[in-house]
């Protein structure tokens, strides 16, 4: 069953291809960003919600992205690979674990090294299941999601309690991992005080993603990275990817598909360990018991946001931790968001005008002016609205661009050796 | 013997999983040198207490709705992860409404149920119109309004909305269902003064429905059909999409219950810790069971024996979780169980078959018509 | 290439029987024959995918037995095939170098390999973007990109299976250019196909396969469209049953001016027009892949048609469900029972409710009539000879034939008033076909008007009232069975008969 479009319930559907990134691909995004900028500063100026890009909301929203944009990063990982990994949640959670046990005892960085271990684990008893035994890629998530916890709450209270600090629910403290800023921009902090429109807020925007990253952190960042390269510039990665796109073909061509596909989960398993590593060691200093808070299924969001690719990826994780951090910063700011979405609601729905599609800009034109009321009407927004933004922002996705969406074709199919059509 | 024999083959898979899951428990039990033999026999022992029984049964109760709720879709080859939204808004909202009336006491309780099968069916419609009008998979949406549903109950159970401060403490909750409301329970076990929740009762309609709707009626055939061979199905004339849409509302309406027996026998409010993740229950149940009504009964037991018998664990210092263990490995092993148990039955049945039809004279045929090709 | 001898048996059926071929380099060899001749079994030896029973297999000169594909690729041997093995969603670059990627360091080297592909490209005609989606491209285009793939690890004996199947004229055109540019450099091409008019068109020489064995090898310079037709299908058709006729002149089924075309352009059925009389069997013959599937399908429910109308004893059908249909009257015998037909693991009186589940006797208002079904089961098992001890066996457990024969049955008893059969004796014994021939001719002799399309010339010719080719989804072609000569019948099947490349 493949994890987004089931094309045989309307086959009428034509599918559009967005096709590999091209110059004006580009060139839309920078565009987009810009304009993106644009916005925020504009509607910061208005509503002096501060916040909206100030260096302490960008650097919280980094952090916040971080975890999301890693277990998105495994679910991409395996589902290039053809298996459907709903399990990222318990190889997570195998993850926060594996930091804090080892962590407290031998410092941070082995406990991010037993973090990607236990995750890997985790991702290897799903290959296990579903790859040699076959079965059912949703099946085995959910399973290991349950294994997951409780694995970790049964050597939580063997491993932890009694422990100094720590008990059966969390870990004793663990050693900080540096950080460090990029010298140079710390002049920008003037700069932001001054409130100019767009210069500041950029000058914000630089000094959140330059001041006091956890060397954690820069090396996530480089995991995106590097899993492009890997994946679309790699023999390796070419292969692995055909195993989620024709498994068949593959095999025809010589390719050993069990093996791609075992890399790809256990890989998978290994960065959701990675971002379970990220919680406890960077974000919270201690394991605690929920610590991943559903993370593992929003990154999957983030996936699916991002249309299984890593650039998008990271955008979408980007999006959901920005709306993380301002929601605990600042409910002005928060606030102000659903102003700045109305804009944007509303620019969409004049540009569907003048390319003539009138239902959409309707559409556009309708929900928009409802946020614009829905601001203007009221002072705050509950937190659960920013709760519920990247699992809403997900369903409009899949519902509204079904047909840009672009998952690997093999997904979540099963696979065995020899039976090929 | 062939009676003996069918027997054998439908249990065979669970009692594997279940000896295999058992065997990994007890290894990792040896891992942390407890003996495997005397946890199993004082969860026994603690089980075979009056009390404890009663524990079990109720908490049987409440899978069972968790169970058949997915096993209605498992049938449609649809995953409703979405049952753990579907029973917390579908209790809230029927707490709200049922602390809010006054009625009469049986329309008062019916009313508290539909309102819940109603709300738990709305909410998987949301799922299955946009998996049948825009092809999205259920498994995620299911899984993306499960989030939303959760941040719905908390924005709703705020004091001014729908909830109110119980007394003496700093729990919200609903309002209270006042007794008309209520469902007495049943004294089903001597020697305790604990009784079952009454709503056994309507556990088990659930399951009478169940089986025959799925297995009498014309309707529960397409749906099978359309599970077992989507192409047969249509070519049969089956209308997939309004399949598709009647299964999923079906499988929320009966969601919809899992929260009825505790809120009906025993909290009468929706409060901050009512129990959650009973969805995952039920897959996990629904597969062991193999989507038969009388084989989750089991598996609900089983899995009631299991996380309440563990409580008794505590006293031995033995983390309670171990049986998250067993579950967890259960469900694992008893889908690749099933599998091999199918393909061997598969291979049987035509040995079978073949044998019996050797009594008779066979015309070896050479195979006509587009052979080779 | 030279092959000696080649057998090779499957169970039940010789599929090659001592096939002599020599493929000399530098030329196109065409190998013709119908459906069920044995043509992809020899394919399957000659890439590798099979090993012969019996038979040398010599490559240059070297004697060589294949142990998997990759043997035959080592040794230069390309097999394009009918289905491509294509990644849709990967590039053509990714497509074409995928098992065999050109490396620079760690890197995969895309810039020498979109050079190669440029260069193979211009070279023999087939030029296409090495960056452009798979999935963008037409069908034409594919192809290129198999046949690139191939060359790519140096073939020099390219296969073709069917290669024309899919391709509109204008492409065709294009490929055997291409082919002819691969020829002047060496290469030798096996062209499989049973499209003659192409095959004389663009092939040296021509072996003709039938009935698992090389009947000749021709030269297409002295060969007609017709003779080849005739060694293709032989020169004994059957003689059909002479019997009273029972068609009458009011028709149960009429099609007008029937259209569907895919996404791509394709027409796969053209402007189908048809009128089957109460009493009447109209068989449809044709190679498999010509619109056939299709034009049951559109009949049936399951697809829409872009155009034309369908009739039902007078009444416009062509917006009513599948279930509609059925109730109405409609039965359906499908192509691939497995799959259109059965409930492979459920037992047989819950597949006799399929397909009728809203009629007796197999439900009762809106229940399931248990006790009816499995009485009416057992009817059907004893009326049609389906072999099994019980009516509770799981399905998968019956052999094809009795399989076969239940659905038979099935489709047979609620007095439908139109039955689509598709391949309805395909895989079934010989008794078990008799059988339900006779049953089909009992049928109609009680008035029920039947559609029936076959592969089998024995069947066709042997029950129908009357005959049509069908071609690249036009009906061209219209016989009376009980006149038709082999020659007319294959020359139409194949295109031979006056129907331009």
């Amino acid at each position: 069953m493949s994890l987004t479009n089931d094309r045989a319930i309307d086959s009428e559907i034509v599918t559009t291809s967005p096709g590999a990134w091209r110059m004006r691909d580009w060139r839309s995004v920078l565009t987009a960003v810009g304009a993106g900028i644009l916005l925020l500063s504009a509607v910061r100026v208005l509503t002096s919600a501060d916040a909206l890009t100030s260096a302490g909301t960008v650097g919280a929203a980094l952090a916040a992205t971080v975890p999301i944009a890693m277990a998105g990063l495994g679910g991409l990982w395996s589902e290039r690979a053809g298996v459907v990994n709903i399990g990222l949640e318990g190889m997570m959670i195998l993850g926060t674990f594996g930091a804090g046990w080892i962590g407290w005892q031998h410092g941070p960085w082995a406990g991010v090294g037993s973090a990607v271990v236990f995750g890997a684990l985790g991702g290897l008893l799903h290959a296990v299941a579903t790859v040699t035994f076959g079965v059912d890629h949703i099946v085995s998530g959910v399973a290991i999601n349950i294994l997951g916890l409780g694995v970790t709450r049964f050597l939580a209270s063997i491993l932890l309690e009694g422990t100094p600090g720590g008990g059966r629910t969390q870990s004793p403290p663990i050693p900080p991992v540096g950080s460090f800023s990029v010298p140079g921009f710390g002049a920008l902090d003037t700069i932001e005080k001054k409130h100019w429109l767009l210069i500041s807020d950029l000058a914000g925007i630089v000094r959140g993603l330059t001041t006091n990253l956890s060397y954690i952190t820069i090396l996530a960042l480089l995991l995106v990275l590097l899993t492009y390269l890997v994946l679309w510039r790699t023999p390796f990665g070419l292969r692995l990817r055909s195993c989620g796109e024709d498994p068949y073909t593959a095999e025809s061509l010589g390719v050993n598909v069990y093996r791609y596909k075992y890399v790809g989960v256990v890989v998978s398993g290994a960065l959701a360990g990675f971002g379970g590593a990220f919680l406890a060691v960077v974000a919270a200093n201690i394991y605690r018991e929920g610590q991943t808070g559903g993370r593992g299924f929003i990154g999957l969001a983030a996936m699916i946001f991002g249309n299984w690719r890593p650039g998008g990826l990271l955008a979408g994780a980007g999006l959901f931790g920005y709306t993380d951090a301002l929601q605990l910063r600042s409910a002005v700011a928060v606030h102000a968001l659903l102003l700045i979405i109305a804009i944007a609601l509303l620019a969409g729905a004049a540009w569907q005008l003048w390319r003539r599609r009138f239902v959409s800009a309707a559409v556009l034109a309708v929900i928009g002016a409802g946020l614009l009321t829905w601001y203007l009407r009221t002072d705050t927004l509950p937190g659960q609205v920013t709760f519920v933004a990247p699992y809403v922002t997900t369903l409009l996705v899949l519902a509204v661009a079904s047909q840009r969406l672009r998952p690997p074709k093999a997904d979540g199919q099963p696979y065995r050796r020899g039976e090929g059509r | 013997m062939r009676l003996l024999r069918r027997i054998g083959l439908v249990l065979a898979a669970p009692v594997l999983a279940i000896v295999f899951s058992v065997a990994v428990t007890s290894l990792v039990l040896l891992a942390i040198k407890a003996s495997p033999l005397d946890t199993f026999s004082t969860m026994l022992n603690y089980a075979a207490q009056p009390r404890t029984q009663v524990l079990i049964i109720n908490s049987a109760v409440t899978y069972y709705f968790a169970a058949v709720a997915v096993a209605v879709g498992f049938r449609m080859n649809l995953f409703n992860i979405g049952v753990d939204g579907q029973y917390r808004l579908a209790a809230m909202l029927a707490a709200s409404v049922g602390g809010a009336v006054a009625l009469p006491a049986p329309l008062h309780v019916v009313l508290i149920l539909v309102t819940a099968m109603l709300v738990g069916g709305l909410w998987a419609a949301v799922a299955a119109v946009l998996k049948v009008r825009r092809g999205v998979s259920e498994v995620i949406s299911t899984i993306m309004l499960n989030f939303i549903a959760t941040g719905i109950i908390a924005y709703l159970l705020a004091p001014g909305r729908l909830a109110v401060t119980t007394q003496g403490s700093n729990n919200l909750g609903t309002k209270p269902i006042p007794p008309s409301g209520q469902v007495p329970g049943i004294s089903l076990i001597p020697g305790t003064q604990a009784q079952v929740y009454g709503l056994i009762v309507l556990a088990i309609l659930v399951g009478v429905a169940y089986w025959f709707v799925l297995g009498r009626t014309r309707f529960g055939f397409d749906l099978r059909a359309t599970g077992m061979s989507e192409a047969a199905a249509v070519a049969s004339g089956v209308d997939v999409r309004r399949m598709v849409l009647s299964a999923m509302v079906i499988s929320g309406a009966v969601a919809g219950l899992v929260g009825m027996p505790q809120l009906l026998g025993a909290s009468y409010t929706y409060s901050l810790d009512f129990p959650a993740g009973l969805g995952f229950t039920g897959i996990g149940i629904a597969l062991l069971g193999r989507n038969d009504p009388v084989g989750i009964a089991v598996g609900c037991l089983l899995w009631g024996f299991l996380d309440n018998s563990a409580q008794i664990l505590n006293l031995e210092n033995i983390p309670v979780e171990i049986v998250q263990i067993t579950q967890g490995i259960i469900v694992l092993s008893v889908v690749v169980a099933y599998e091999l148990v199918r393909r061997y039955r598969v291979v049987a049945e035509q040995r079978d078959v073949a044998r019996a039809l050797a009594a008779t004279p066979k015309d070896e045929p050479a195979l006509a018509g587009g052979a080779g090709s | 290439m030279e092959l000696r001898g080649i057998t090779k048996r499957f169970p039940g059926v010789v599929a090659n029987r001592d096939i002599d071929i020599t493929v000399t380099r530098g030329t196109v060899h065409a190998i013709v024959g119908e459906n069920g001749a044995g043509k992809s079994t020899l394919m399957k030896i000659l890439y590798g995918m099979q090993r012969p029973d019996e038979g040398t297999i010599e490559v240059d000169g070297q004697q060589v037995t294949f142990a998997n594909p990759s043997d035959a690729i080592a040794r230069g041997i390309g097999m394009v095939h009918q289905h491509f093995m294509l990644a849709d969603n990967l590039t053509v670059l990714e497509n074409v170098v995928l098992g065999a990627e050109p490396r620079s360091g760690l890197r995969l080297d895309a810039a020498t390999a979109r050079r190669r592909i440029r260069e193979l490209g211009e070279q023999y005609g087939l030029g296409v973007d090495p960056d452009a989606l798979v999935e963008d491209l037409g069908v034409g285009e594919r192809q290129r990109v198999e046949i690139l793939k191939v060359l790519y690890r140096g073939a020099r004996i390219l296969i073709l299976d069917e290669p024309t199947a899919v391709l509109v004229p204008q492409e065709v055109e294009d490929l055997f250019q291409a082919l002819r540019e691969l020829k002047s450099e060496g290469l030798s091409i096996i062209f499989i196909s049973h499209k003659l008019d192409e095959v004389l068109g663009v092939a040296d020489v021509i072996t003709v396969i039938r009935r698992g064995t090389t009947v000749a090898t021709v030269d297409p310079k002295d060969t007609t469209a017709r003779q080849l037709a005739e060694l293709m299908v032989g020169s004994e058709l059957p003689s059909p049953a002479t019997t009273e006729s029972t068609v009458t002149d009011v028709p149960e089924l009429t099609v007008e001016h029937l259209t569907l075309t895919v996404p791509g352009g394709r027409a796969v059925l053209d402007d189908v027009s048809l009128t089957i009389h109460r009493g009447e069997v109209l068989g449809i013959a044709g190679v498999e892949g010509n619109g056939q599937a299709e034009l049951i399908e559109t009949l049936l429910g399951t697809r829409t048609p872009t155009g034309g109308r369908i009739l039902l004893g007078g009444e416009d059908i062509t917006q009513w469900s599948t279930r509609r249909r059925r109730e109405a009257g409609i039965g359906y015998i499908p192509e691939d029972r497995t799959r259109h037909g059965l409930l492979l693991e459920a037992s047989l009186w819950e597949n006799r409710i399929l397909g009728h589940q809203t009629q007796a006797p197999n439900s009762r208002g809106p229940l399931i009539d248990r006790s009816g079904a499995r009485d009416d089961t057992e009817r059907i098992v004893r009326e049609y000879d389906v072999r099994t001890p019980s009516v509770d066996v799981f399905a998968s457990a019956l052999s094809g034939g009795n399989q076969q024969k239940l659905i038979v049955g099935r489709e047979m008893s609620n007095e439908p008033s139109v039955l689509l059969a598709a391949h309805p004796t395909r895989g079934v014994d010989v008794g078990a076909q008799a059988a339900i021939w006779e049953q089909l001719r009992a049928a109609r002799a009680r008035g029920l008007a039947v559609l029936l399309i076959s592969a089998d010339l024995d069947e066709l010719i042997g029950l129908s009232d009357s005959l049509q080719v069908i071609l690249r989804g036009r009906l061209v072609a219209a016989f009376d069975p009980q006149k038709v000569n082999p020659e007319q019948l294959g020359s139409a099947m194949t295109g031979a008969g006056g129907e331009a490349a």
